[in-house]
């Protein structure tokens, strides 16, 4: 009996992969084949979007780049007559394409996205689902529980690291009638989706988790403050607590227990620092998302002046999975200080990118090119960043260096969520400071002088710097400003928003200098610091270049050598993109 | 009668009812206000009053939020909605030229309104589909790997779209 999956995740949906299911539910009943197509979540693969999964008896068929006009042969050669099309399929019994990608991981949180549909809750059970929680509730008491959290080692994956289990006995502590639970999936960072996947391709796991936190606080309410840009993360949601709630697994007397939960939706309304767990409360309070100064922390004052604990959605989707499995194989992978796995979304100048699990303590070359495949196009690898805003770039020279959170502090970037952006030569590092630097100021909330008039000043400067008129000394002035920045701000957002400048300057002075002083980048991306030039010898005079030129700076008669008119040139590059030739000249 | 007119009317009951029903809850206003932009499209000065009266929150602190996040507004959207992701994959694989591209064929700049009304054109910090950076968004269809071309063609199909509807 088959039955087939097709990976609709945002990725899948915005690779056509949405189409591609019409299609085929609606061949499959044209032709009476009386098939299953059923959606799934992310599987990771996002570069190889939209993925459709054959499932028969003995074995699974994983084909990639499916289009709508591919359905047609999939569904005649392989529905119908039982024979694979082979060239399209990247994984089955007897193909292996992306053995590299899925060898290398350990799927704890992944562990059912892509595999199970998100909408059904039979699946979630019929995969392990909500043992974890009826174990809890029959043989744990509270303190057991907070004890095997803290043995796991777990810590907070939004990004800080905290012990998580530290966390939950803060809360647990507190004398209240009443305590809160809040999810954190307002993923702000630029870059990470992990969460968004989590969300999206297995909610049932996520509220899980929320579960046994609440049991183990003794919290009987939670919120889940999710991004209002992540509509489709929040349907799912919507339909996970109705289904817990028919099923009785959120309400009054959970499984003949006498705990009680209920769990809400908060949607966001696009504000950056609302990741941050004070602003986030007083977003959810419906006010401005401004953070406070901590102490008191959440777990002594937080929702409405009650006891509360704050985790992100990666943490909460880990826990069903130790209580499952125990907290000691949780803690037998990683490093000393950071056990399990981490999500990291891959993206940039990857050829492989996506979502990706591993153990803590693999390398940034064992991911960058054992799992990712390397660098597009096999330009040069120049530096990863991790952390998002927060974080920083960490150099290739520094390539093999294990990825734990103590590991990554100290080379001056973060972990963060796990979003990490891969940079290959021909990413302009002051640029990407200027990036950062532009994105934190917009978000700044405002209240602390420093993050939000510090930001501006910092932003003018590698302004300034990336047109060619920075000054002697620049770097001299962004570095004490930042020091200034991230002492006087309140929240995690002013704190780390120098980190991006300050570690460019650490590992790539030379390319803030090359601006400042010779008014070059080295990079060739900073527009006002190149100049396009048509090479004399190569240029044949075919046109290309002209058609291309959208601001008519390019002359020359046919099989004449081209030439560009320097003032009306806007930089676009698209004459170098166009040329086959390689005539035209990055200066 | 104008299309946000239209648009008013019609969904003003549901909105009310909404409304009424969402008032006692712990933190109402952020979802009040989220309800308000579904109906109209934005968020019109007179509902402001309504709700300030409803829930007894000043104007002044209202508006406040409103202008803090980014998803409110306080004038209506031109029929097609661009949103370009200046997110970090979008970031280093060429967003800047999509969005000038995008600038030079609508004659706006981020934040604004085509003076037809036709299109609106946003920045968003990152849509999430990273993998087919650069990345555009045009009311619910997410449009990946584009390059200066591609996206003038997208924007042609839009426009000629629009001209037939308008000509029928």
């Amino acid at each position: 009996m088959k039955k087939i999956k097709v990976g609709l995740g945002t990725c899948g949906i915005s690779a056509g992969g949405e189409l591609v299911f019409n299609k085929l539910k609606e061949e499959i009943k044209t032709k009476n084949l009386g098939i299953e197509v059923n959606e799934t979540g992310c599987m990771g693969m996002c570069y190889e979007e939209a993925l459709v999964e054959v499932v028969d008896d003995n074995d699974s068929f994983l084909y990639s780049n499916v289009t709508v006009d591919k359905v047609g042969r999939i569904v005649n050669e392989h529905l119908i007559n039982n024979k694979p099309v082979i060239e399209w399929i990247i994984k089955s019994n007897e193909v292996s394409k992306e053995d590299d990608f899925l060898k290398n991981q350990k799927r704890i949180v992944l562990r059912n996205c892509g595999v199970i549909d998100p909408t059904s809750i039979d699946e979630y059970i019929e995969h392990n689902g909500y043992k974890a929680l009826e174990k809890v509730l029959k043989n744990f008491s509270q303190q057991e529980v907070i004890d095997m959290i803290i043995k796991s080692g777990l810590r907070g994956r939004g990004g800080a690291g905290f012990t998580t289990g530290m966390k939950w006995k803060f809360a647990n502590q507190e004398k209240s009638e009443k305590k809160y639970i809040v999810c954190n999936a307002d993923e702000g960072d630029p870059g990470a989706f992990m969460d968004r996947s989590v969300l999206e391709g297995d909610p049932h796991s996520v509220l899980e988790g929320m579960m046994i936190a609440a049991y183990a606080i003794g919290s009987d309410e939670a919120y889940i403050y999710c991004r209002a840009e992540y509509p489709l993360a929040i349907k799912r949601l919507r339909t996970a607590i109705k289904q817990c709630e028919s099923r009785g697994y959120l309400g009054k007397n959970i499984l003949g227990s006498n705990f009680n939960f209920t769990i809400k939706i908060k949607e966001g309304a696009g504000a950056f620092v609302c990741g941050e767990e004070t602003a986030l409360m007083a977003s959810v309070e419906g006010k401005r998302g401004v953070p406070r100064l901590r102490p008191p922390f959440p777990a002594n004052k937080g929702l409405w002046g009650k006891p509360t604990n704050i985790n992100n959605v990666e943490t909460f989707a880990n826990v069903p999975w130790i209580i499952n499995n125990g907290w000691e194989k949780y803690s037998s992978l990683g490093t000393e200080k950071s056990k399990g796995t981490k999500v990291f979304a891959l993206a940039g100048k990857i050829k492989r990118s996506g979502l990706a699990e591993v153990p803590m303590g693999m390398t940034i070359n064992e991911i960058v090119f054992d799992l990712g495949g390397g660098i597009k196009n096999d330009k040069k690898f120049k530096a990863v960043q991790m952390g998002g805003p927060s974080g920083g770039c960490i150099p290739a020279s520094m390539g093999d260096l294990k990825i734990d959170y103590d590991e990554i502090v100290r080379t001056g970037a973060i972990m963060g969520s796990g979003g990490l952006i891969v940079l290959d030569e021909t990413t302009c590092m002051v640029d990407l400071a200027r990036y950062f630097l532009n994105f934190t100021q917009n978000e700044s909330c405002g209240k602390c002088t420093f993050c939000r008039v510090g930001t501006k000043r910092m932003l003018e400067i590698l302004e300034r710097i990336t047109i060619g008129k920075g000054k002697e000394n620049d770097v001299d002035i962004l570095q004490d400003l930042a020091s200034k920045i991230t002492k006087n701000s309140l929240c995690g957002l002013g704190q780390s928003a120098p980190n991006p400048v300050l570690t460019t300057i650490k590992y790539f002075r030379e390319e803030y200098e090359a601006h400042i002083r010779d008014k070059k980048c080295p990079a060739h991306n900073c527009s006002a610091l190149i100049e396009y030039t048509i090479d004399e010898v190569n240029c044949k005079g075919c046109g290309l270049c002209i058609k291309a030129c959208s601001s008519n700076a390019i002359t020359g008669s046919k099989k004449a050598v081209h030439y560009i008119n320097q003032e009306l040139c806007i930089k676009c590059g698209r004459c170098f993109d166009v040329c086959n030739l390689d005539a035209v000249i990055k200066n | 009668m104008n299309n946000t007119e239209v648009q008013e009317k019609k969904s003003i009951p549901n909105f009310k009812i909404d409304l009424v029903n969402k008032r006692h809850q712990n933190g109402s206003l952020i979802p009040l206000l989220q309800t308000a932009q579904d109906s109209y499209g934005y968020i019109p000065e007179k509902i402001i009053y309504y709700i300030s009266e409803l829930v007894g929150i000043p104007a002044a602190e209202i508006y406040g939020v409103i202008t803090f996040y980014s998803q409110f507004r306080l004038k209506p959207l031109g029929k097609n909605l661009i949103r370009i992701c200046e997110g970090t994959a979008c970031h280093v694989n060429g967003a800047k030229s999509i969005l000038t591209a995008l600038q030079d064929e609508l004659g706006i700049t981020v934040g604004e309104t085509t003076d037809d009304g036709i299109f609106s054109l946003q920045s968003v910090a990152c849509l999430g589909c990273c993998s087919l950076a650069p990345v555009v968004m045009i009311n619910d269809a997410t449009h990946g790997n584009l390059t200066m071309d591609k996206i003038k063609k997208i924007l042609k199909k839009y426009k000629t779209e629009e001209k037939i509807r308008i000509a029928s």
